[in-house]
């Protein structure tokens, strides 16, 4: 089933979402890998102008180029693995209000709690797809911490439209990931 | 700007954009055999509509220029110097060209100067012959699928894997299974048995400069990459891990020599956005061909 999500996403809206559903993300979202994690959880401030309460976080870092007229043109943007977050993730979900958080590889059993307490959800989009995804990017608003973290680990705002993810962690508990590690662990004892 | 120079740049935007036709075979392959209205053949149509875009847009197919690896085959006389210093400069180029991300940092400060220049990067790996030709071979290697590369010393009494071909065959599976999806698969694996633990991981890199389809000219070898290319996709993990027939493209497995004291099995993964290109240089640095 293919359901939209444009941000600010309320928990009802959320808490509908189940794994394994796809979905077309439009709106407003932040860019934010490992050094905006570890800045944050280390007690950083969000700078003035990004808030992401209610809305959607991406682990990515993009190519981002100014074109002859000053303005920042996405040439490539798909999702970076979201594991290395694993540390910080539930805690600043749940600090800055985030309700989906867009990235590639899944995450374990700390974001999928968080998850399930908040109100929230990892959307899976498709890894190295930065094409298809950068197509969806249809205007980069702003871009904050660029001169402190160097291009692809800046904030960066974007708005996108139809932003193709599937739901693999959802708000209640359950994690495409995990079934599908536990049944491809089956399958392998019975091969070995 | 020398020939050589831009010769490096058109082999940099071409890796960068262009899948090779071998990989795109097999992930067509992989696309007829997903079941429709499942999220795997969902995922292969997207990857499939990338590599398109990617090509007539002339962008890189993946935002991770990952690492740079250069193997040069060259004549004894090449100056290997002035080609490092070239080669180098054309990353320097590609890099503000937006084929390549600014992707190369400092492991001390953090610091990211946007040239994608530096210690060990880009890696060249040049190689002499006595033939009078020069080639290169350029292999961008993602981050991701790099992180799930692993490394085995055998016998591992966990995985009950002994010293011989059946014992790297649980290994390599173990590594198939560990990786899930995360190394943006559909992937191909690089595998090396023998060697030490720098020179295993070095040979198992080699192996991504293999055609998809040829055969393992050691018929041992050969009956392990089919083995373990059938048995991974039937582990059902599927493209980006989401479940699914075709969870590995490829398996190629070399062997270098080992210390009776040490078996070292060796894993590289590599994603889909497998970016491999080559070409033959003139003298003047000229491509004269692709040889993929």
């Amino acid at each position: 089933m293919t359901h939209s999500l444009s941000s600010p996403i309320s928990e009802e809206a959320i808490r509908e979402l189940k794994v394994g559903d796809q979905v077309l993300i439009s709106g407003t979202v932040f860019t934010g890998r490992d050094a905006v994690h570890k800045y944050l959880h280390d007690g950083g401030e969000l700078p003035d102008g990004v808030n992401l309460d209610g809305g959607i976080l991406y682990h990515c870092g993009p190519v981002v180029l100014k074109d002859d007229n000053g303005e920042w043109k996405v040439t490539a943007a798909g999702p970076t693995t979201s594991i290395r977050e694993e540390p910080y993730q539930g805690d600043i979900m749940k600090q800055f209000g985030i309700r989906g958080v867009i990235g590639k590889g899944g995450m374990a059993d700390k974001t999928l709690t968080a998850c399930k307490e908040h109100g929230a959800v990892y959307l899976h989009a498709i890894g190295g797809a930065a094409q298809v995804l950068a197509e969806c990017i249809i205007r980069v608003r702003n871009v904050y911490m660029l001169d402190e973290f160097g291009s692809p680990e800046a904030i960066w705002e974007f708005e996108v439209r139809d932003f193709p993810a599937v739901v693999t962690m959802d708000s209640h508990g359950e994690s495409l990931h995990k079934d599908i590690f536990a049944r491809s662990e089956d399958a392998l004892a019975q091969r070995r | 700007m020398s020939r050589l120079r831009e010769s490096l740049i058109e082999l940099i935007r071409r890796t960068s954009a262009e899948i090779p036709d071998d990989v795109q075979t097999a992930i067509l392959r992989g696309l007829e055999q997903e079941k429709e209205g499942t999220i795997a053949k969902s995922a292969l149509e997207i990857i499939e509509r990338n590599i398109g875009l990617a090509k007539s847009k002339s962008q890189p197919i993946c935002q991770d220029t990952g690492s740079i690896l250069f193997y040069i085959d060259c004549p004894v006389g090449l100056n290997q110097i002035e080609f490092g210093r070239e080669a180098r400069e054309a990353v320097k180029e590609a890099t503000k060209l937006g084929y390549l991300r600014q992707n190369s940092v400092d492991s001390i400060t953090g610091k990211n100067d946007g040239t994608n220049l530096g210690p060990g990067a880009p890696s060249l790996h040049f190689h002499q012959h006595t033939s009078e030709d020069t080639s290169v071979r350029l292999v961008l290697k993602g981050g991701g699928c790099e992180n799930v590369g692993a490394q085995f010393s055998l016998p591992n009494t966990k995985l009950d894997a002994n010293r011989d071909l059946d014992g790297c065959r649980k290994v390599i599976l173990e590594a198939v299974h560990q990786a899930q999806g995360r190394g943006c698969g559909p992937g191909v694996l690089g595998v090396c048995i023998g060697g030490d633990r720098a020179s295993g991981y070095e040979f198992s890199k080699r192996e991504f400069l293999r055609d998809l389809d040829d055969r393992n000219p050691d018929p041992k070898l050969d009956e392990l990459e089919q083995d373990i290319l059938k048995t991974a996709n039937e582990l059902g993990i599927g493209p980006m891990g989401f479940g699914g027939k075709t969870t590995l493209l490829g398996v190629k497995i070399g062997a270098a020599n080992r210390v009776p004291a040490s078996y070292f099995v060796s894993v590289s993964y590599m994603c889909w956005a497998f970016r491999r290109d080559g070409a033959t240089l003139a003298n003047d640095g000229e491509i004269t061909g692709w040889l993929y």
